[in-house]
Parts: structure tokens; sequence; C-alpha cells
């Protein structure tokens, strides 16, 4: 046996749990209904390019009607006591978990991540996050926004296809739970999970045209924003979309919070603990296949012990598994869509026409689908677009510093300002360091770590506003 | 990181003599091991946690099971043990299933070292030639004993024929700081494993009782001391603590015998002990061992399982992969 | 200045009313000349004239990185009372003077964002304690400048020392009631600090501009931001007698940067300026299209927006937190706990 070797048998996590229909329309007034003009989109599976189903194109006047319905719920949903909400809230959390195991299946089919992430991570957080903010719907007075904060009234969302249900959760719970009523529009290339939870908004009970559903592309986004009909404006996405979204919203009473792209260090000093910092780097870039704006996509390691810590860190890459998102032993599944596999293709090739040194570790990729093997780049610096750009890919740069202040220099030189983490075994040098990096969220010794309770989102062109924790709650009421 | 993995980088040309140097005396042996890479325990968990979601399944399950049995050290270490009891043990380790010659034998029988002639000679007897008599010494479990007690223990055990002898550091030791009685004594023990006659040394494994060293620096302090003092195998636990074998330290053990063996171009054993009873923890190990140390240890000369109840669960498995049934404790059999 | 509460006693010949110039940037700087010495007397300094002596009147400055320019422009405009009467030629800040500003206050952020929050609150209750001793020429233009009675102006001082008072206080408590630890599920340390944006542009209001320039200044500074002010475009000169004060209350150079100035051309330059990090449009309290202009431009980098309240402000209200928050950013930072 010992010529054998340890090949892992494919473990695929069956789809029969989830039955995906032909077509879904829009989800207004908690009714399903087709687009006014019948303007219908295909969506796809990433890792296998197969239609899944076909989904609505929302128009103007589905995006009208959304926030008119939601204006109408409004009145009702916001005088209901928060005790009252909060069951709703907690109920959704209750079906969430319950049906955790369909929507894992389902959101690794539509977006391509794998099923151990989904199953993992994503569904676990989502019924989390809705469980913690549906406890503080009855809370709201003891929250430190003013003794009586108000809901705002319609809340406009536009989500990524990155996190599509968590990004939902992260969206909706808090507004719920303040008393808002939502129009969300979930991310073109991944509408089903955000239409099954219309589903589960169904079996909760919810009151009709607290939560709204329209889908489409970034014209629907658009129409949403610009609506006069809405008090708030919550997106999550690229930088470039959020400024325009800036420019739409400026001088209007709509309140907006952005969560945008990042380029996050993740800084590596000699005295790190080695293997848990190598394990960190590969979560901080490869996790979601990279695309997460989070991501540790720039590793700052200290030049002492740069070699060693690539050559550890090779070693752990060829370990990774990338193939069938639906195999339960996949770490890293497709990318979500060929417009953002060119994206990355296109910048990893700048990698190496800049001179960068490029580096994959071996890997079989599918023939269908959308695939890009976990790469990492040498010998990059700062003026390297892979240095400075967002790839939202599994591509890490890697770069080098002497000193702790030359590591907060070089983290800090960017206009983004989301992420950063930090390995050292020195406690006062993770505390000054956390100190001085522009950044919303510090992983110190760990990495792409999420939590309701725990504030996240970014300075600077990451964006404004938090989600998550009490901070969470203040992007939905009127705190003046 | 000053350690290693820096090692193989600075000092490719001459790992041997660097770390001969290292061991020159109790300063510089200290400076080292606390000069290696601190561990973080919630980094190190998470890791160990993510792989114990590996999915095994059909070709690679029976793979493992099988490869899981080979790697047993099927093991008495009783008060009540007789020569009935380790004979007995010994036919099971040599024909595990008797309802399916295909199963493979066991590693070695892991006994008291008054024992290891009398498996022996079972072994002998029972068709269980190539099976490897592993025997405690050194005072088992606690290590409470003059050194020259436990060397003592360790030469009665070799001459009784043990192959491999499972030696207990000395923790009051270690961790009192004093590093270099520890390393003395690992020394010790392994020149006692020596056959007076000639012929092959017996093999020395060294527990730490990881539940007693209590923190994961302790763990891989200790992994590279008897790494450097000549071990063949480090070992977790003895079995008789409360806190055996875990899937995080055992892939910290790993983690440090792929990095002597990147350093020194020497390649050690690692073998967790107690409290692994059933077929998933074992595929968990054997996960473990792929995706940190590789494929080279995925062999009972390289990693062992120090069991006695597991061998009954993986039977157990087997049978159901080749059944398709799942199978009860009445179809193994009981030694 | 000893003698500003007297200047009220009396208003003599009122100089040209600066008309266009207090809509027109551009036209400032090509006033119709007057004789210095009757402008100056007539307009400011009349008692001190009738006795028989030439005061000595101030020359208005800009504020930048702890020094005392004039606009690199070389352009001023007219700051008239109430009534029209010449009070002094304030400096018409340019967009290189707004461009100096933003890197004097770029310069100062890493120390002051870095004093510990009991430094910083010290400071500005320094401010408080010198802004005390000097009521008086405080009041006089407040008077003079918003038009008020002498008790009513005195009010407003008061209440805008109070203020700065009050936002001292908060430099070491607001992190404690704006952070704190979040109970994640899972093995890890995890707490929220605020943290000051950096570099806040502050169009101050129009209509308060005294009280209302404390309130809105100070809650920017307090927590460890460098600011811009663009004082009140009709009476700035309160807030450029407070630069000299935050020059002798130990408030380091290019913490507080002051550019008296057409609101809408200073405003502009700074909204655009890539290295401001948010923006305050009290000033444009009144001016919707113009806070809908700036907004547009803050989004090129996204700066965090302040608007202006829609039914204007009680600038003598309780304040609560919100100026405090609006210009923090909140960091998470995340361990393990082991061992």
């Amino acid at each position: 046996m010992t010529d054998q070797i340890f090949e892992y048998a494919p473990a695929p996590e069956s789809r029969a749990i989830v039955d995906i229909a032909p077509s879904y329309g829009l989800f207004i007034d908690g009714e399903f209904r087709e687009a006014a003009d019948g303007k219908v989109f295909k969506t796809v599976s990433p890792a296998t390019e197969e239609v899944l189903s076909e989904v609505a194109q929302a128009g103007a006047g589905d995006v009208d009607d959304a926030v008119r319905a939601a204006r109408t719920a409004f009145a009702p949903w916001s005088a209901l006591p928060g005790a009252e909400r909060a069951k709703y809230i907690f109920r959704i959390a209750r079906v969430l978990q319950e049906r955790a195991r369909e929507l894992a299946v389902l959101e690794t089919l539509d977006n391509g991540k794998p099923i151990r992430e989904t199953r993992d991570a994503d569904l676990p957080l989502v019924a989390a996050h809705f469980f913690y903010y549906a406890g503080w719907a009855d809370k709201l007075e003891h929250a430190g926004m003013g003794p009586a904060p108000r809901p705002l009234g319609v809340a406009g969302q536009i989500i990524p296809w990155n996190f599509p249900l968590l990004m939902l959760a992260w969206k909706i719970a808090p507004a719920l739970a303040t008393g808002n009523t939502v129009v969300l529009k979930p991310a073109e290339t991944t509408p089903l999970s955000a239409l099954f939870f219309a589903d589960v908004c169904r079996q909760a009970g919810l009151p009709k045209g607290v939560v709204n559903i329209v889908t489409g592309d970034g014209a629907t986004g658009a129409e949403l924003v610009a609506h006069p009909g809405i008090d708030k404006v919550a997106f999550t996405g690229s930088t470039a979309v959020g400024k325009q979204i800036a420019r739409t919203v400026a001088g209007t009473h709509k309140k907006l919070t952005l969560e945008l792209g990042g380029k996050g260090a993740n800084i590596v000093f000699d005295d790190a603990p080695v293997d848990q910092a190598v394990e960190g780097i590969v979560n901080g870039i490869y996790f979601n296949q990279g695309q997460v704006c989070c991501a540790g996509s720039r590793l700052l390691v200290q030049e002492s012990v740069q070699e060693e810590l690539l050559e550890s860190l090779k070693r752990r890459l060829r370990t990774l598994r990338v193939g069938d998102p639906m195999d339960k032993n996949t770490d890293v599944g497709a990318i979500n869509s060929a417009e953002q596999l060119a994206r990355i293709r296109e910048l990893a090739d700048s990698g190496e026409a800049e001179g960068a040194e490029r580096w994959s570790a071996p890997c079989e990729l599918p023939g269908n689908g959308y695939w890009f093997a976990p790469t990492l780049f040498t010998g990059v610096s700062q003026a390297h677009r892979i240095a400075r750009e967002e790839i939202f890919g599994p591509v890490l740069s890697v770069l080098t510093f002497r000193t702790p202040d030359e590591a907060v220099a070089k983290a800090n030189n960017t206009p983004y300002g989301l992420s950063a983490g930090i390995w050292t075994e020195k406690g006062s040098r993770i505390l000054s360091m956390a100190n001085k990096l522009r950044a919303g969220v510090v992983w110190a010794n760990t990495f792409n770590k999420f939590d309701p309770t725990s504030p996240f989102g970014g300075y600077k062109e990451s964006g404004f506003g938090r989600e998550g924790g009490r901070h969470g709650l203040e992007a939905y009421l009127d705190v003046r | 990181m000053s350690s290693a993995s820096t090692a193989p980088a600075s000092t490719a040309a001459a790992p041997a003599s660097a770390l001969a140097d290292v061991t020159a005396s109790d300063a510089s042996l200290r400076r080292y091991l606390h000069g290696l890479p601190g561990v973080d325990a919630v980094g190190l968990e998470a890791r160990a946690a993510t792989l114990a979601t590996r999915s095994i399944k059909t070709t690679a399950k029976a793979y493992a099971l099988d490869l899981a049995i080979s790697m047993i050290d099927l093991t008495t270490l009783e008060g009540a043990d007789t020569p009935g009891k380790v004979r007995s043990l010994c036919a099971k380790g040599a024909n595990p299933d008797p309802s399916d010659r295909t199963t493979p034998q066991v590693a070695a029988i892991c006994v008291y070292s008054d024992m290891a002639a009398t498996a022996k000679q079972a072994l002998a007897a029972g068709g269980g030639e190539r099976i490897k008599v592993a025997s405690v010494a050194t005072a088992f479990p606690s290590g409470r004993a003059a050194l020259s007690v436990k060397l003592a223990d360790t030469r009665e055990a070799v001459a009784a024929g043990a192959d491999e002898i499972d030696m207990v550091i000395d923790r009051g030791a270690f961790l009192a700081g004093d590093y270099g009685k520890v390393f003395e004594e690992i020394q010790a023990v392994k020149d006692a494993c020596r056959r007076p006659g000639g012929g092959e040394p017996a093999h020395l494994k060294v527990i730490f009782e990881n539940g007693e060293l209590s923190t994961y620096d302790n763990i891989r302090r200790a992994s590279w001391l008897a790494m450097l003092a000549g071990a063949d195998f480090i070992k977790t636990s003895t079995g008789k603590v409360a806190v055996n074998a875990t899937l995080p330290g055992t892939l910290l053990m790993l983690e440090a015998v792929r990095d002597f063996r990147a350093a020194t171009g020497t390649q050690i054993g690692v073998k967790p002990a107690g409290g692994i009873r059933t077929a998933k923890d074992a595929v968990r190990y054997l996960v473990v061992v792929n995706e940190t140390a590789g494929p080279d240890w995925l062999h009972p000369d390289w990693f062992r399982f120090g069991a006695s109840s597991l061998l009954n669960d993986l039977l157990m498995q087997r049978q159901k992969l080749h059944t398709g049934r799942y199978s009860g404790p009445d179809y193994v059999t009981v030694d | 200045m000893s003698d500003e509460p007297k200047r009220k006693t009396a208003k003599a010949a009122k100089p040209a009313k600066s008309g266009t110039s207090a809509t027109s940037g551009k036209t400032a700087t090509s006033q119709s000349p007057k004789s210095p010495a009757t402008a100056r007397t007539s307009g400011r300094t009349p008692v001190g004239a009738a006795r028989g002596r030439v005061d000595v009147l101030k020359t208005y400055k800009l504020f930048i990185g702890g020094k005392f320019p004039r606009s690199e422009s070389g352009r001023v405009y007219e700051v008239t009372d109430s009534e029209g009467n010449w009070l002094a030629n304030a400096p018409l800040s340019s967009r290189k003077d707004a461009r100096d500003a933003v890197a004097a206050a770029r310069k100062a952020f890493g120390g002051w964002s870095g004093a510990t929050a009991y430094n910083r609150g010290q400071i500005l209750y320094r401010v408080a304690e010198m802004l005390e001793g000097r009521r008086e020429q405080f009041t006089a233009e407040v008077a003079a400048g918003e038009g008020l009675s002498k008790a009513a102006a005195s009010a407003q001082v008061d209440a805008a020392i109070d203020r700065w008072v009050w936002y001292a206080g908060w430099s070491d408590k607001i992190a404690q009631v704006a952070g704190g630890a979040n109970p994640v599920a899972g093995p890890f340390f995890n707490l929220s600090t605020p943290e000051p944006t950096g570099v806040v542009a502050v169009l101050a209001p129009q209509d308060s501009s005294f009280l209302g320039l404390a309130s809105v200044l100070a809650p920017v500074v307090v927590t460890g931001n460098t600011a811009l002010v663009v004082p009140s475009e009709r009476a700035p000169l309160p807030a450029l007698s407070l630069s000299e004060v935050l020059a002798t209350s130990d408030v380091p150079g290019g913490v507080v940067n002051v550019l008296s100035g057409r609101t809408r051309e200073v405003g502009s330059a700074l909204a655009a300026h890539q290295d401001v990090n948010a923006l305050d449009l009290a000033g444009t309290s009144g001016d919707p299209e113009l806070a809908k202009e700036l907004e547009t431009a803050a989004a090129e980098n996204l700066k965090r927006v302040l608007r202006p309240d829609e039914d204007g402000t009680d600038w003598s209200a309780d304040p609560g937190t919100s100026r405090l928050l609006a210009f923090l950013e909140t960091k998470t930072v995340w361990h393990p706990i082991g061992v």
C-alpha cells in the first residue's frame, strides 16, 4: 500500500436538496411577479456555465412599485412594537437555520464558492446576523443613538455577488430591526439566494411589502438609488460604483452607507507564529477565491524572513484543492463570472508585464466554467498595479519591509482602508501597529474573521458607515 | 522565526553542525528552544478543525482504513496485564479480522517491558513475525525514577526483544526549564536502545505527555528537544492522563518533523496515543498527516496510532465498506 | 484691543458699501480704494480718534500651519457690520491657500491624533481659558458682525466658551461611549475604537460666527482630526481672531487652519481636494444648490459629508454627540485568545 497515494475521492454534496425553478419573478409586496416589460436574464453556475434559472429584469416601473410597496408597509411595520418586530426577525433566523443546507447548496451553485464555505461560514453567519439584530428591535432606546431613535423609512439596498446571502443579511437584518422597510437588489450574477430568502420571509409570516426583492443589473440599481421615494441607500460593491452613488444622492435627504473595495495589507514580522501566519495569509487571499473586499491581497513580509515564509507559503499552496465547488473537500472554487475572470487575468498579466514574478501551484482546472489558479507575485513594488488596484481574485502580491515604520507606511499607502493583518508574537507591537494602521478592521494573528456583533467597514475610499454590532444600527436610524 | 524554518536557508550547507552548536550547552539549548516560532493556539486549532471537515469517501476511505490499521500500535498497558492477555492481543494484531484475511496486520504490539518477551514469542508463533514489539520504559507513565532505573528498564526491554522503546520524558525537568537534563536523559536512553550483541538498535519513541506540558509552545519545544536528542519518533502521550492525543497537538508535532527534515534531512516519525477510538478520528489524523507533513509520512514507519479499541472500530467500518451494511460489536473479536 | 468695547458707541462715516463683493470673489480685490486713514479711523476706532490718538488697527490674516500669512493671492475683501459699516479687510483665500492649508493640516494630523486624549482635552480647555480673557473683544466682533446687542453678543460668546469647555471634556470619554468590546462567538478579543477621520474641511455656519463656529470646530478637533475652517463669509472676524487664541493655547500648528473668503470658492477647492477626508457643510445651510455641488465634488474620494440641517440649526441647543461621531471612524481589532 506504500505505493498508493492518499487521493481524496470526490465527495460531492447532493444538489437534490434544492429545487430551482426554471424562472423567477420579482418579489414585490409579498408576491412574485414578472417585470412589467417582461424582460428576463439568465443566471448561470460559474463552475459549469450551466443555466440555473431565468430571472426577471426589473425596470423603472418595477422599482417604483417595489418602493411604493415598501412605503405602504413602512407605517405599520415601524409602528409595530419592537418586541413584535423582533419575533419576526427571530423567526427568519430560525427558518434560515432550518434551511441552511438547502441555501448553502443554492449559494454554491449560483456563486461558485466551495460548499465548505457556504456550509461552514456563509450560512451560519447569515442566521447569526438575523438572530443578533432581532434582539435589538426592542432595545433601540438603549443603543446610544438618542432617547427615541426613529427609523428612516424605505431603505434601498444593493448587494454584491461575493457573499450574496450574507450581504443580504448584513443589509436586511439591521434595517428591519430598526423599523425600516427595504427594497433590495441582489447582484446580477447571484440573484437566487435573495429570491429564496423571499420564501423564507413568507414562511416567517413577515408582513407583505416589508421586504421587496428586485433583480436586475446596474441599471436597476441606479433606478433604485435615484428613486425619490427612498430614504436610505446602503451599498456594498466597487469603489467606482460607490462614488457614482454618492454623487447621485448628493443634495438629497437620503442617508448613505457604503462598503467598498480594499487592498488590505497582511503584515508578517520575523517573530510571527509562522505556521498560523501562513494559514492566515492563505485564508486572507484565497478564501472565497479572493473575491473579498477585505482580502489580505498585499502580503508585507519582513525582509529577513521573506525566503522562509514564501517557501512555507508555497508548500501550503500546493495542498489547496481547486475545483468543483460542490465537492466538500474543495478549498478554492470558481470565479463568479466571465467578466470577473477577465479582470483578474488582465491584472495578473499586468503584474507580469510590470516585472513581478508570477507563481502558481500546479493544479488542474476544470474545462468548463470560470477558473483561476491561486497565484502569488513576488518582487512586487508599491508602484505596480497589482499592489495598488483591487484584483478581487486569488492573487497575492508579496512586498517586503525592513522596519515597523516602513510596514505602516506601505500598508497605509493606498486610497483604500478596509482591512489589515498583523502577525507578531509581541503584544506591544500589535497594539502599536493596530493604532497606526488606517483600516476599519485589523486582524492581529488571525484574518478574515466575521461576527454579527463586530462592526465592519472602511476608512477612506473603502466607504463609510459600519455594518454589524451596535454601530450597525446607526445606518438605519435618524439619530439627530 | 529564527529557528525551524530559517534553518534550511541559513545553514543549508551544514545543518547538522549548526544544530550541534545548539545542543552544546544548557544555555544555547534554551535559547534555541525559546527562539522557535510561537504557536497561536486559536489558529492551530482552527486549522485542525478545518482539516477535520475533510470528507473521505469510497476508495480513499478504503485506503485510509487499511492504512490506519497498519499503523496501529495495539496496546495494553494495565496493571492487570497477564501473559494470556498479551498473547491474545498479539493474535488479534496478527489477524485482526478472522472473517477477512485481506485485513492488514497492525504495526506493533505495545506492552510493559516485562511483557516484551511474551509478546515477541507470541507474535513469532502466531504469524506476526513482521509485527514489532514496542515496550514502554523509563518508569512509564510518570517517569519519576532515577536515571539508572530508567536505563535498566530500557535495557531489560531491549534484551527481551523489544524492537521499539516508548520512553517518557521527565516533565518535571522540562517544566522547570531544565532542558539539558531532559536532553541528556533522552540521549542516554537512546544509547541504551543499542543491542549489546550488535544488530539493529531498538527504535526510540519519546513521549511528551502533552496534557502535562499544557501549552503548544511547550509541545513545539519538546518536539525539537527530542529530535535533537535522537528520537526516532515523537509521541503525544501515555494514555494515562486526562488529555491525551489531540488533533491540533499532533498537527503541531507533524509541523515539527516536517521542519526538522527540511533543516537536517532526517525524517522523524509521529505517534499520537490515547483517546483515538473511532475510524472517523483515525481518518482525520491521516488527513492531517497528508496535508501537514505530506505523503512521505503516510506509512507505518513514520506514523503510528497508539490505541486499543480503535482497531475494532476500523474493522467494523471496513466491513461496512465491503458489505454495504453497518456492522456491530458482535462481528469483531474482543481480545 | 483694549478699546474694542467702546466701538459700539459711535458709527462715523460709512465706507462705501462693499456691495457685490459679498457675493463675488473675483471682484473683491478691486474694490474702490479709500484713504486708509479715513477708512480705518472711521470704521473701527472712532472713539480713539476722538480722544486724539489714532488707534493701531489689526490686520486680519489667515491662519495656516500655525502661522499668520496673507492670502498668497494678495486678495482681501471688505468686512462690514450689519449696517454696512466697514470693519476690516479680511483675506480672501484662494485655491492655493486652501491647498497649503490642507498640507499643513495633513502634516499636523499624525501628532494631533497621536496625542493623548487627556492632552487634547487640556488644550481645548486652554482655548476656553484664553477666550475667557478676551470675551470683550469677541463680544464686540460678534456684535458688529452679527448685528447683535452687546448683551446678546455677550451671551453668544459665553455660550461659545462654554461649548469649548464642553467639548474639551469629551476628549477622553467619547471612545468609551462610541467604542467597546464586542462579544464575538469565538475565542477572540474584539474591540471597537473610534478614531479621527483625518483632515476635515469645516464650512462654518454663516449666521452664527462664533458660537456656531465653536459648535462645529471643537467637535472636529477634540477627537484628533485636524481642521480647515471656512468661517462665516459675512462675519469672519471672530474666527480670524480665534486663530490668535488658538496660536497661544498650545494648539499645535496646522491642527486648525482658518481660511476666510468666499464659502463657494474655498469650499469648492476643499470639497474637491483628494487629501481631505471629510466635509462639514454647516455653512451651506440655506444654499441647497451649493450643498449639492460640494457633496457631489466630495464623492470623488468619498469624503464623509455632514449635511446641513434642513431647517437650520439652533446653535444654542445641546449639541449631543452627533457632530463628534460624524468625523470618527470605527476601527475594530481582533486577536485570538489562547495560551
